[in-house]
């Protein structure tokens, strides 16, 4: 079974002479328990892929299939139960006055679960932040608490999918690596398809099996993390983002 | 080696409802011609330590030190109008995100031109040569049309190399640059930063790059300073980053994925409480 399939992406913005193409003719595919990362720099169309798989990019055409069935238009309360999205900086994705529980509540009571109470604590449970945690506001929570609370968010539909666009990029490192060991184990534990983004190669090498490398809107070249290691790309483009990424980690 | 900056035991502290809250707790160092690292997670103190040095801290926060000093000058004692002559012309800073530090509705020409002529007397047609001549060695193709435009039409990266044009066009001794790549792509960060070391060698200039990535700081500086909870708690040669011998660099080290080494769980950093009250060491 597959988790996502993507063929024939186009995504644009604008029309006529101001139409830009942020993604041309993507293709993808992820089995259901994958996961699969998308790198690039900004620009490369990597986030939009994301935005269009969840609905928040109005213009695209192509094939976008979720466990096997193609999304609708606009995507109902089914698809977001399956698909959940955890976005890229947790001081912007969080309402400022709403506390955890209220963030949490609104999702479970928007899905309609009856047993909202021992929800929020089993969730807040699975991604590591205590009860005491439940009633405070994001500014009462540091970066990393904060994006722990966005993934409590995304995860309380149950959802199968979960779309990462560059999680761990506002976070300190010794914070990133608490964040990136929560999503290994959640994977495993829930059985989670992931899509992730990120800029940071050494990011997605830790967390995803594949790996696709876009410039410019297009997928250049899709490999997997073994290939990648070993430095067998194809694509030049690839081996120069490999090439500084372990430079830096050399030092 | 000749100083630039000395710094000795310098305190930052910000009183609150609960109590006396130190952000920087005696910190020392020194600088000379150099490229110095400040590094540590957010919240350490690092960029506190850059603005306090250019008396950049508002009341009801309060600077103290021993010692700070540049080329043998105090600056502590110094009043506000002094140091705006500081500010800007001895010692510069680069802020970290340029859609932030630039005026959105002034033409980036004009804003150089200003911190250009705040310091020089000059005249206009000379100041905008000058300016031209930065936005070209801050490799800015076609500067003449950058030129007229304003912050909100130029990238993150050319936003960055029109803050570094700015701050370096009055020529200062020191430089400043909190976070200066962090807002920025990694492709376009190396170029930033290679501009940046460019400038600052030829023109035998001191950087205190202050950053949370070590091995950005480790490729890129001479000397590094670890920050934690206000404190230096390690300071080394940049190439030796590797085999730092605090736990707590050790265990930032550590955190990191690595492309060429990956294992299945990424360690952890455990704190240890007793780095938080440890003595600061001097660099």
């Amino acid at each position: 079974m597959s988790g996502i399939e993507i063929e024939g992406l186009n995504v644009w913005f604008g029309d006529y002479e101001e139409r830009v193409d942020a993604v041309k003719n993507a293709k993808l595919s992820v089995p259901k328990g994958g996961s699969f990362g998308l790198v690039g720099e900004s620009g490369s169309g990597k986030s939009t892929i994301l935005r269009a798989i969840m609905g928040l990019a109005p213009t695209w055409s192509g094939k976008i299939e979720i466990l096997d069935k193609p999304v609708e238009n606009p995507r109902g309360r089914d698809f977001y139960r399956a698909v959940q999205m955890v976005f890229q900086d947790p001081y912007a994705s969080l309402h400022p006055r709403h506390s955890v529980d209220q963030v949490l509540s609104e999702t479970l009571s928007l899905h309609g679960f009856k047993d909202i109470d021992t929800r929020i604590s089993k969730l807040l449970d699975d991604v590591g932040l205590g009860p005491s945690f439940r009633f405070r506001y994001p500014h009462q929570l540091s970066g990393g608490q904060r994006q722990r609370v966005a993934i409590a968010r995304a995860l309380a539909p149950e959802p199968q999918i979960l779309l990462l666009d560059e999680p761990t990029s506002a976070l300190d490192v010794s914070v990133q690596a608490e964040i990136l060991n929560l999503l290994t184990d959640l994977r495993a534990e829930h059985k989670l398809t992931y899509l992730m983004v990120s800029h940071d190669l050494a990011v997605v090498g830790h967390i995803c099996h594949d790996i696709a490398v876009m410039q410019l809107g297009e997928i250049v070249e899709t490999l997997g993390v073994e290939d990648m290691r070993a430095m067998r790309t194809q694509h030049s483009y690839t081996k120069h983002l490999l090439e500084s990424s372990l430079q830096s980690a050399a030092g | 080696m000749s100083k630039l900056l000395e710094v000795e035991n310098l305190w930052v502290k910000f009183p609150t409802r609960n109590g006396v809250f130190d952000a920087v707790r005696g910190v020392s160092f020194s600088l000379g011609q150099e490229r110095l690292g400040i590094v540590g997670e957010s919240g350490s103190g690092k960029s506190m330590t850059g603005r306090a040095i250019l008396r950049l801290i508002r009341p009801p926060g309060i600077v103290e030190a021993d010692k700070m000093e540049l080329e043998g000058v105090d600056l502590l004692g110094r009043s506000e109008k002094e140091m705006r002559k500081v500010r800007g012309q001895q010692i510069s800073m680069i802020m970290q995100d340029p859609k932030f530090s630039l005026n959105p509705v002034m033409r980036v020409g004009a804003q150089i031109m200003e911190a250009y002529r705040l310091h020089y007397k000059v005249s206009k047609k000379e100041a905008k040569r000058k300016t031209i001549a930065m936005l070209e060695a801050v490799a800015i193709r076609d500067p003449e049309r950058v030129y007229r435009m304003y912050p909100h039409e130029v990238s993150g990266g050319m936003g960055q190399r029109i803050m570094i044009a700015m701050m370096l066009i009055p020529d200062p001794k020191i430089m400043i640059a909190d976070e200066p790549t962090s807002a920025l792509d990694v492709s376009v960060q190396m170029q930033v930063l290679e501009i940046m070391d460019k400038l600052v060698k030829d023109r035998g200039m001191g950087l205190i790059f202050i950053s949370h990535d070590l091995n950005l700081v480790s490729s890129f500086c001479d000397r590094v300073l670890i920050m934690y909870a206000g404190r230096v708690v390690e300071t080394l040669p940049a190439d030796k980053l590797h085999e730092a011998e605090h736990p707590y660099t050790r265990g930032l080290l550590n955190s990191l994925p690595r492309l060429d080494e990956p294992k299945e769980r990424l360690d952890v950093l455990k704190r240890d409480p007793a780095w938080a009250t440890e003595e600061s060491v001097s660099g």
